[in-house]
């Protein structure tokens, strides 16, 4: 072992299966930085997302318990309007470029080649410098908080004329940050998709793959298709800014409207980019906990397919009160109701899966439970939101506030969640500790909706959406959301003692870990060897 | 050593990283740069140097490994997906730009021009901009003081339609040096690349020859309204990825050159001719509905 890492290529080829749990690396702080900022194993960069997305699920946490501290009464408290405004920008980039997304790819790699029998990514340096860019781009946009004027504070959906005329100078670093996120999800994205394509063990047939990562498919598909359109966005507001154009300036003949219309083009499939893997993960979990197959397998996936499609058309429903005629107006609310139907397919098939299973409810299945409930109260509030006429009363109001963030975070941060949940003791040959991750489930379940159920109310009854200070009629639901919010701030360091805890010890996982657990990642050993399948499986 | 059937798996690498930083460095560059701080345009530069040197690298290295026959039919499966998905991806940058440009021509501008049929498309004209018209090209945008408009547009049938022929003829000529290459035929291989380049710097070169009249002349810039901003953005954007394209024709035809490919291992030429292709139908869609419609 002369060198700083001898892991090498021929290494992976000998064996079928060798039992090391991480390269041979020479003692030391230097070899060990080396081994994570230039390694091409699909497990080691999977944990790296993971980790990426830890860190800033606790930044952009921190952010959430500002906003909430600041509204927790009437009158500004803490903060000026400008840096609240700031924090809500921040928070929302953080939440969903660098928490939901991180996490799903590193879900992605560290199980879509285990579960379609492959020895790695299709493109193993290609994945590296996906993970790698990302601490850059949030390097950059974490430094706007310190640069002069202000930090983004637009809210993350950039607006223009309040990104292009009225932006702060700071709003040229975002944009480029939001390039590099860019770059990082189009080439992630675009290994997935050739890995599930190309590399799947002999027998692994399309309808046969797992269920998680037929849901990464469509993902990725999806990603490849919008994150090009931001791409094009932010472009556009730079040179809106800065070099003269006028795609959003009506006084040269641009529209303020275009950028929404460019905007959400890619922002409406990017919730379903948010919230495909998580149901992939259901998808996985709950068969497991109920030791049945999955019902309606194949129609959980043509229902996939459906919603991918459907998201593609709809984008005008975030714009319904600015003006857009009739005719569209009716077009994409009937499009967006359509929505309803494979999504309700799905969660059919999610709940006719637990009827009459054998159910056992460990922390994985707790989290997969909740999702299922409380997406659903998500997915019915969206349903309200897409009918006009209400919408006219909804927009801009806590009611979107409260629909949104029911399907983020009881919808895809718990799914992520159980997703941990399921397949730590797969990672790290440990179980985690059940009481401990009972615990996390019912503070967060609980104060969750404490937070965002008091949201529905007050967006009726007609709270402004990003506002520090409001009206003494929302006082009340307003303190009680922010207790909720504080003890799930709070809650999560249970789930970060109960990962670490998990990682130093603890007792020891089986191959299958579940009784009920089905697909290949459950047939090789706890912890999964650094290599699996050099050597394909055979699938029958 | 990529035994039969086997995936090839690269070791460890360090060329991520040092697209990163170069990839980093271009970012707060540029930022830098537009904010007139003297070290943007340094750090820039200096990134993108950093990026060429990556670039040269990493396919040093792929390009060794491929030769050294690391790779079996399933690693030229890999990249082929890879290149395809990425054009694909490329397609839905300049998808979002064409919409700008329908979306404009479709509706904004009649909005504004009060011609759009609604009760609101009157108004704003009535009493946001009256003076304003409407029609495409936008000669006279709705605030002249601010974005002043221009004499006159490219011709259809002058520059673009010669650009168009050009583009055409290096989609045939590469196809051409395509059969030469599974026909073993090495000089016809080499002629028709040097022809498939050259064609495309005379095509950069009568662009930009394009956008110098365009400044001097018609008065055209990308501040003349939104006329301006979608001719300049949409062909910018085009005229950097033939650049592009170019400069990957020209390392291929060196790989030509050398013997790199035969009839069954051609994916380094194959990318870089679908990728050439692409901007030519990217070109065809710029041609009809930028100069033309």
């Amino acid at each position: 072992m002369s060198d700083a890492i001898t892991h090498t290529g021929d290494h992976t080829h000998g064996h079928g299966h060798d039992d090391h749990h991480g390269p041979h690396i020479k003692k030391g702080i230097l070899p060990w930085i080396g081994r994570w900022v230039f390694t091409t194993n699909h497990k080691d960069i999977g944990t790296l997302y993971l980790w990426l997305s830890f860190l800033m699920f606790f930044v952009g946490g921190a952010m959430a318990l500002l906003i909430r501290a600041e509204l927790f009464k009437p009158g500004l408290q803490i903060m000026n309007p400008d840096f609240f405004n700031q924090m809500t920008t921040l928070h929302g980039l953080i939440m969903v470029f660098g928490v939901i997304m991180p996490a799903s790819v590193g879900l992605a790699n560290w199980l879509v080649p285990m579960m379609i029998g492959a020895p790695d990514m299709a493109l193993p340096r290609l994945n590296n410098w996906s993970f790698w860019l990302l601490p850059f781009a949030f390097t950059i946009l974490m430094s706007t908080l310190f640069m002069k004027g202000s930090a983004p504070n637009f809210g993350w959906t950039f607006y223009a004329p309040l990104s292009t005329s009225y932006g702060p100078p700071s709003t040229d670093f975002f944009i480029f940050s939001v390039h590099l996120m860019g770059i990082s999800s189009i080439m992630g994205a675009l290994n997935i998709i050739v890995t599930i394509l190309n590399m799947r063990a002999p027998g692994m047939t399309m309808m046969k793959m797992p269920i998680f990562v037929w849901t990464w498919l469509i993902t990725a598909f999806l990603l490849l298709a919008v994150m090009p359109v931001l791409a094009g966005a932010v472009t556009m507001v730079l040179t809106d800014r800065h070099f003269g154009t006028s795609f959003f300036n009506a006084a040269g003949g641009g529209d303020p409207l275009l950028f929404q219309h460019v905007f959400w083009f890619f922002g409406h499939p990017e919730v379903y980019i948010l919230i495909m893997p998580a149901f992939g993960i259901i998808s996985e979990i709950i068969p497991t906990f109920s030791r049945k197959a999955l019902f309606g397998r194949s129609f959980m996936i043509y229902a996939i397919a459906a919603i991918a499609i459907l998201s593609l058309i709809v984008w005008a429903h975030h714009m319904f009160t600015t003006g857009i005629t009739l005719s569209a107006e009716l077009f994409f609310m009937y499009a967006t109701m359509l929505i309803a139907v494979p999504t309700g397919v799905k969660v059919f098939n999610w709940v006719s899966t637990m009827f009459q299973g054998a159910m056992t409810f460990e922390t994985p299945m707790l989290f997969a439970v909740a999702f299922v409930i409380l997406f659903t109260i998500g997915g019915f509030s969206g349903l309200m939101l897409s009918i006009v006429p209400a919408d006219f009363q909804y927009q801009d109001t806590y009611f979107v506030v409260a629909h949104f963030h029911y399907v983020l975070v009881p919808g895809s941060l718990f799914a992520l969640m159980a997703a941990v949940y399921f397949w730590l003791p797969k990672w790290t040959g440990h179980m985690y500790n059940e009481a401990l991750g009972k615990w996390h489930f019912w503070l967060s379940v609980i104060s969750m909706n404490v937070t965002f159920f008091p949201m529905h109310f007050l967006g009726l009854a007609g709270m402004p959406r990003r506002v520090p200070d409001y009206a003494l009629q929302f006082a009340d639901f307003n303190a009680i959301a922010s207790v909720g919010a504080f003890v799930f701030g709070v809650a999560q360091l249970l789930f970060l003692a109960n990962i670490i805890l998990t990682i130093r010890g603890g007792k020891k996982a089986t191959t299958k870990v579940w009784e009920g657990s089905q697909g290949l990642e459950w047939t090789v050993p706890s912890p999964a060897p650094y290599h699996t399948f050099a050597t394909p499986p055979v699938v029958k | 050593m990529s035994s039969e059937g086997s995936y090839y798996l690269p070791d460890p690498s360090h060329w991520p990283l040092i697209g990163c930083i170069a990839l980093f460095s271009m970012a707060i560059g540029a930022a830098n740069w537009i904010h007139g701080n003297t070290i943007g345009p340094y750090l820039l530069i200096f990134g993108l140097l950093v990026l060429f040197f990556m670039m040269f690298g990493w396919f040093r290295t792929v390009i060794h490994e491929s030769l050294a026959g690391h790779y079996g039919d399933k690693v030229d499966t890999s990249f082929r997906w890879g290149m395809g998905w990425f054009i694909f991806s490329e397609v839905c940058f300049f998808g979002a730009f064409f919409g700008a440009l329908f979306y404009t021509r479709w509706i904004t501008i009649p909005s504004l021009a009060g011609t759009y049929g609604t009760q609101a498309s009157i108004h704003t004209n009535l009493l946001l901009w009256p003076n304003f018209t409407g029609g495409w090209p936008v000669f006279h945008p709705p605030a002249t003081k601010i974005f002043a408009g221009m004499k006159s547009v490219m011709e259809t049938w002058g520059i673009a339609a010669i650009n168009t022929a050009i583009l055409l003829t290096s989609g045939a000529t590469i196809t051409w040096a395509h059969w030469a290459l599974v026909k073993h035929k090495r000089k016809q291989l080499i002629f028709s690349m040097v022809l498939t380049v050259l064609l495309g710097i005379v095509f950069l070169y009568l662009q930009a020859h394009e956008y110098a009249i365009a400044y001097m002349e018609k008065g055209l810039t990308l501040g003349s309204g939104i006329y301006g901003t979608t001719f300049f953005m949409l062909t910018g954007f085009h005229g950097l990825h033939v650049t592009i394209g170019t400069i990957m024709l020209i390392i291929i035809t060196l790989r030509c050159a050398r013997g790199h490919f035969g009839p069954n291992n051609l994916f380094g030429f194959e990318a870089v001719s679908w990728y050439w292709h692409f901007v030519d139908v990217v070109w065809l869609g710029l041609f009809i509905f930028v100069y033309w419609l």
